[in-house]
């Protein structure tokens, strides 16, 4: 496998595929969301406990490929705990990382492992595979009660 | 036998590197390869007699038109159409699909009748179907299939019945390559007075077609999953029910005469090609089929079977690592290996095949209901033609085991 391969399906990613965390229904969640990859026939939905705006828990269900498996659980132990604008923060993050070309200074302070995913944006097929449980987080934290699907989400 | 590293010589893509391995192409019922006789015939044709046909009188016209003309005579042999009017150029199989739905469907579905189809039908054969039957109140039915992928006409005489105005069935599938019976089916759906449809877009490439012999009175297919350009398909009608059938567009090309109250039809074929066709693209098909011929279809045919016995053969060393869809009886199939593992995603699989300079296609290939059928959300699925190889296939089937035992085994193996 080339560099560019074994950088996207880093051990961390596989072993979150094989072993996805904060996997099932949360039994208290207090918004749910619902996303799609009509392409590749991925879903995905994510329950989420808000109180006082802190994303007090976080859990998802769904099929899809290791990418968009291992993106989701990792994203549920990154922002459980964090405020909602935090976790805003971090969506807006990983979504350069992933879509914006020209910069290579990612803010790790903010990504933390999540950076293991940059070598998606090598993958451009790929990069909605990645980015579906942000979106699909977005939309669970905006007031709009809407189903995602990765056509009107390019990014 | 074919000499099939000669016949690869003939594809300059070929020989491209991927990824810095040496292509594997196995996505030829997504679309094929182009010898260098078809880039050629398009090169020559812009370079040597580009003009517009059926209009000028001066030189380069007439070369075109007498061109264009030609490739719809190589299309009618190609077919063993009775005649060149029964053959329509579209864009591609699903404008042909359109074309019957709204020229013959729109004045031959009424409120009550009956379509029916089988479960494996690519989109473009469903679509046209649910929305006829939407607008004319008639119903879409389909013909069960069995669990292993071939169609289950026990009940045939049910299915087809006195509300019954067309039967339309794909002859190869696409998806899990299953090649149906359709002699018996169409035979039957004559005899209740129905028509029968063909969708050939998988079947023309790969085995000797005879619309006569297969009495099919409509037939579709796209070029370019034969070698010739995208952009060009054919409909082919038989001439009684043609000549019934109103155009779907109106315009130029298309007319005997008109003033500015009304215009009368063309003859056929043109009858049905409103506007300026696509003049260089028919002619490519045209060259497509040369080299067909010049291999020999049943040739063809013949070697694609001894690919899908040795690929079939191949699969069983995967064991319950992957799971193959379709007929297990090499005759009842195209080469068309559609699969999935329960341990990788076939997305996850299409990105590792290709880091290997594989080239599979991966989702539900335009066939959504069937694919669920299945039981999973998306195959992968590995096509062939007659240039692939079985060092190919062997190349395959060690990928899906080192991409397999990745995803078991995680750190502990390398590919």
């Amino acid at each position: 496998m080339t560099n560019d391969f074994q950088d996207l399906y880093q051990d961390i990613v596989m072993d979150h595929n094989r072993r996805p965390r904060n996997y099932g229904e949360l039994q208290d969640f207090t918004k749910s969301s619902e996303g799609f990859n009509p392409l590749c026939g991925d879903q995905l939905t994510l329950y989420v406990k808000l109180k006082n705006g802190i994303l007090e828990n976080i859990s998802f269900t769904g099929v899809g490929c290791a990418i968009s498996k291992s993106s989701a659980s990792m994203m549920t132990e990154h922002i459980k705990g964090k405020s909602v604008a935090e976790a805003i923060v971090v969506f807006g993050a990983f979504r350069d990382m992933l879509t914006d070309n020209v910069r290579s200074d990612f803010p790790t302070d903010i990504l933390e492992d999540l950076e293991i995913f940059s070598g998606v944006s090598q993958f451009p097929t790929r990069i909605k595979c990645a980015t579906l449980c942000w979106h699909t987080l977005n939309s669970a934290l905006s007031e709009q009660n809407i189903v995602i699907t990765t056509d009107d989400n390019n990014r | 036998m074919l000499d099939i590293y000669k016949i690869r010589k003939d594809f300059p893509i070929l020989s491209r590197m991927i990824n810095e391995k040496p292509l594997i192409y196995l996505d030829n019922a997504a679309t094929t390869h182009k010898p260098k006789q078809v880039i050629d015939a398009l090169v020559d044709f812009y370079e040597n007699h580009n003009s517009n046909v059926h209009r000028g009188v001066h030189t380069l016209s007439m070369e075109a038109t007498d061109m264009y003309e030609l490739a719809r005579e190589k299309v009618s042999n190609f077919i063993n159409s009775e005649t060149t009017q029964s053959i329509i150029w579209t864009r591609n199989a699903s404008e042909s699909l359109n074309i019957v739905a709204y020229s013959w469907g729109q004045h031959n579905i009424n409120n009550g009748d009956e379509i029916l189809l089988s479960p494996m039908e690519h989109h473009s054969n469903l679509i046209p179907w649910q929305e006829l039957a939407r607008k004319k109140g008639a119903t879409v039915r389909f013909i069960p299939m069995t669990d292993d992928g071939t169609l289950d006409i026990c009940d045939l005489e049910s299915l087809i019945n006195k509300r019954t105005k067309l039967v339309s069935i794909v002859h190869v599938s696409n998806a899990i390559g299953t090649v149906n019976q359709v002699k018996i089916i169409c035979d039957k759906a004559h005899s209740m007075g129905a028509l029968f449809l063909l969708d050939g877009a998988q079947s023309v490439p790969h085995m000797p077609i005879d619309v006569r012999d297969l009495d099919c009175d409509f037939f579709v297919f796209s070029g370019h999953k034969m070698m010739g350009p995208t952009g060009i398909g054919v409909l082919y009608v038989k001439m009684d029910i043609l000549n019934q059938m109103e155009p779907m567009l109106t315009g130029g090309e298309m007319v005997l005469e008109v003033t500015y109250e009304k215009a009368t039809w063309a003859d056929l074929p043109m009858r049905f090609e409103a506007g300026t066709p696509n003049i260089a693209d028919a002619i490519g098909l045209g060259a497509a089929i040369d080299y067909l011929t010049n291999i020999g279809m049943e040739n063809i045919h013949n070697y694609e079977k001894s690919i899908i016995e040795y690929g079939l053969d191949k699969f069983k060393e995967l064991g319950n690592d992957v799971q193959l869809f379709g007929p297990k009886d090499p005759a009842l199939r195209g080469a068309v290996f559609s699969f999935h593992s329960p341990d990788v995603h076939p997305h996850d699989m299409g990105t590792i095949l290709d880091g290997m300079g594989i080239a599979v296609r991966t989702g539900h290939h335009c066939a959504m209901p069937l694919v669920r059928g299945l039981g999973v959300s998306a195959t992968a699925r590995a096509s062939c033609y007659v240039y692939n190889t079985i060092d190919e296939i062997d190349s395959l089937i060690v990928g899906l085991k080192e991409t397999v035992r990745y995803f078991k085994d995680g750190a502990k193996s390398d590919i």
